[in-house]
């Protein structure tokens, strides 16, 4: 399915091909390229023993200036007064706070004002910007490839490499072009279009891949949903996904404390737009859809992947394709839910409203807006995770985190929380949550058998009021 | 209970030892390692902890316990699994608890591409086979557990039980593995002039003057 006009003129590349060739530093002796990496963004769960690794090898930290920190996987949402009840997670903390302090690394700390998730900080600071690579100790990175950067997820001994020499050995991706047409319903959401994209393509469809996302409905997203979309290329194989840059970008980057400004902001607007892909652009690959098809999405299975309208029934082995029935059998046996009944209508015991995917002001608007004069179901536990302690503050300002208590939902201090379960938010035994994270694996919310429903966080607040999995356009319009 | 031997380091040429197949599609780090076990500052303790929920859930399982608790594969070197291994999370944790308990090679259809990345900065070459390529070699190797296999990185090939399979292995890791290169640090802190020669053209390290 190459995209190819035909045209023998030299080819502008796409974005992807002009930032690698900017940032490609060498070309090493063990066949990699060297890649310059341009933001590198730590936290504490995959840095510990990188600074370790970097004591062990007598290096120091190369560009301190080019690396900032902050804490999210850890920290506990309901109180964040120090020491940490839990003694690990102090431990881990004390550990960032010492090597950054050692080594000269900005560390937006819990109460700085600037603490939160990782993937929702560095783009509200202004840190994130186009044609930059970012690279940081958790895959989804590719969160800010939103602003046309080149952004991945790196391992920790990778983390010790970009410490202590700012760049990488790296293989060069091939870019697959996800070409999205018309416009998204009311009630869908970016969430429920990438959940639409790697059901379509599948959890390993974008393995060798960047996924640059265009056409007029990408066009039409805000940052927050391009983030969102971004955010979840990783589940869809794509180590990276990237929108190319335009006026949308460029005003949510203005002003923010790490932007460029003055003179430089007009140089650096000029050069933003002529990263973009260009008309003759060559992609190793191009996939279309039509944004006006998808319904709301949600999970029912064990990978992003398995997910369906929530109009669609769980589909039975014979709707699935032959070498996907082993783990559509697995996910029946674990997800305890039967072929051919509809996923509207399972009852869910958790609600979570939160993560890198879905913790940005937007995101708690969209779900405040159905929360809004009604409460939680009887029974159901649900709680909204601001994404950032400015995601927070915002949120705070226009009132919503009264709105969500008065509806029964709790609200809580900034973290990954229920995402990951590194935290003390987590499912216990067989509950089934109703999630606007980015990751339904088995045992990904903290219990070895606990259940997650991907879906948006409109979709998430619509099933903490009714009790089970619901369909939101109903309650939008009535 | 782990292998002893030793981590991997310079020139990988050859994984020799017994094999333990871990069947099916799509398999994540978080299952390889779950992210409770990521609260530490080192990786020291997570060669025990590999697979811990899925080993914990069929502990009790009639159908038998998981392949990393079965008595014939403790010692096991060589790890044989289906497609998109090693998908999901970045965390390094997964490798390293896998290298812990003794893991040195692993064969499989498809690897995620972070993980394959993390596997090669520890040295652990990920070969690759096809969808029934590999079904053979993991019928082959269930069958003749105590069974030594050899896997070579330079030939990309694995042989055991009389057997014999030619694997997939791009050139860059090859060669990264072959050489003992497949650490990279030393060569990128090496490149200190073409680190800042491109620190000077990059545009938005320049007040965006250099375009």
């Amino acid at each position: 399915m190459a995209d190819s006009n035909g045209s023998n003129a030299v080819s502008a590349g796409t974005l992807y091909d002009k930032v690698w060739d900017l940032h490609r530093v060498a070309e090493l002796p063990g066949g990699a390229s060297q890649l310059f990496i341009g933001l590198h963004l730590i936290h504490e769960v995959t840095s510990p023993q990188a600074f370790a690794g970097l004591r062990d090898l007598g290096l120091s930290v190369r560009h301190p200036e080019r690396t900032v920190a902050t804490v999210d996987h850890i920290v506990p949402t309901t109180s964040q007064a120090r020491p940490f009840a839990d003694p690990l997670a102090e431990e881990m903390l004390v550990t960032l706070e010492a090597n950054c302090a050692e080594h000269g690394i900005t560390l937006h700390g819990l109460g700085s004002g600037r603490q939160g998730i990782v993937h929702v900080i560095a783009p509200e600071l202004g840190l994130t910007q186009p044609g930059m690579t970012v690279a940081c100790g958790d895959s989804h990175t590719s969160t800010h490839g939103a602003f046309g950067a080149i952004a991945f997820g790196i391992g920790t001994s990778q983390v010790r490499d970009v410490l202590a020499s700012q760049s990488l050995a790296m293989g060069k991706l091939k870019v697959r072009r996800i070409w999205v047409d018309g416009a998204l319903q009311s009630g869908v959401y970016a969430k429920d279009l990438v959940l639409h994209v790697i059901r379509t393509l599948g959890v390993k469809g974008g393995v060798g891949y960047a996924y640059e996302f265009a056409g007029p409905a990408i066009d039409a997203l805000s940052m927050e949903e391009r983030m969102t979309l971004c955010n979840m290329a990783i589940e869809g194989g794509a180590r990276c996904g990237y929108v190319n840059p335009d006026q949308i970008t460029f005003d949510y980057l203005q002003g923010r404390p790490f932007a460029p400004s003055g003179e430089a902001w007009e140089r650096a607007v000029a050069w933003w737009s002529s990263l973009a892909s260009g008309p003759d652009a060559v992609f190793d690959d191009e996939v279309r859809f039509d944004a006006a098809a998808i319904a709301p999405t949600v999970t029912w299975g064990i990978t992003p992947g398995q997910g369906i309208g929530v109009d669609e029934t769980v589909p039975t082995l014979e709707q699935t394709e032959a070498d996907e029935r082993p783990l559509a059998e697995e996910a029946y046996r674990y997800m305890d839910l039967q072929p051919g009944t509809p996923i509207a209508g399972t009852p869910v015991d958790v609600c979570f409203i939160g993560s890198c995917t879905n913790g940005r002001l937007s995101d708690l608007q969209a779900a405040a807006a159905v929360a809004k004069g009604r409460h939680v179901a009887p029974g159901i536990k649900a709680f909204v995770v601001p994404g950032s302690e400015q995601v927070a503050a915002a949120a705070e300002a226009a009132g919503l985190d009264a709105l969500f208590r008065e509806a029964g939902f709790e609200w809580r201090e900034p973290g990954c929380s229920m995402c990951l379960a590194m935290n003390p938010d987590r499912l216990e035994g067989r509950q089934i949550s109703a999630s606007s994270s980015n990751r339904n694996f088995k045992g990904r919310q903290g219990s070895a058998s606990g259940r997650t429903l991907l879906m948006s966080p409109a979709m998430v607040a619509a099933a903490a009021v009714t009790g089970r999995v619901s369909d939101v356009r109903t309650l939008l319009n009535a | 209970m782990t292998n002893p031997t030793p981590f991997p380091s310079g020139s990988i040429g050859t994984v020799t030892g017994t094999t333990v197949v871990v069947r099916g599609d799509d398999i994540d780090t978080d299952r390889i390692i779950p992210a409770r076990f990521l609260k530490c500052v080192t990786f020291e303790a997570l060669g025990p902890a590999v697979f811990a929920d899925d080993r914990a859930e069929l502990a009790a399982d009639p159908a038998g316990q998981h392949p990393f608790d079965r008595p014939e594969h403790q010692g096991a070197a060589i790890l044989l699994v289906n497609r998109n291994f090693g998908c999901g999370s970045s965390r390094e944790h997964a490798p390293q608890a896998l290298m812990r308990w003794g893991i040195r090679a692993v064969v499989g259809e498809s690897f995620a591409e972070i993980f394959h990345g993390n596997c090669l900065a520890l040295g652990i070459p990920c070969l690759v086979a096809g969808h029934d390529q590999m079904l053979a070699i993991q019928a082959a190797a269930a069958a003749a557990p105590a069974e030594g296999f050899r896997l070579e990185v330079a030939g990309a090939c694995l042989s055991g039980a009389g057997q014999h399979w030619d694997l997939e292995l791009a050139a860059g890791p090859r060669q990264m593995l072959a050489s003992g290169q497949w650490d990279a640090t030393g060569q990128l802190v090496a490149n200190a002039e073409a680190l800042q020669a491109t620190v000077q053209r990059l545009p938005y390290l320049q007040g965006f003057t250099s375009i």
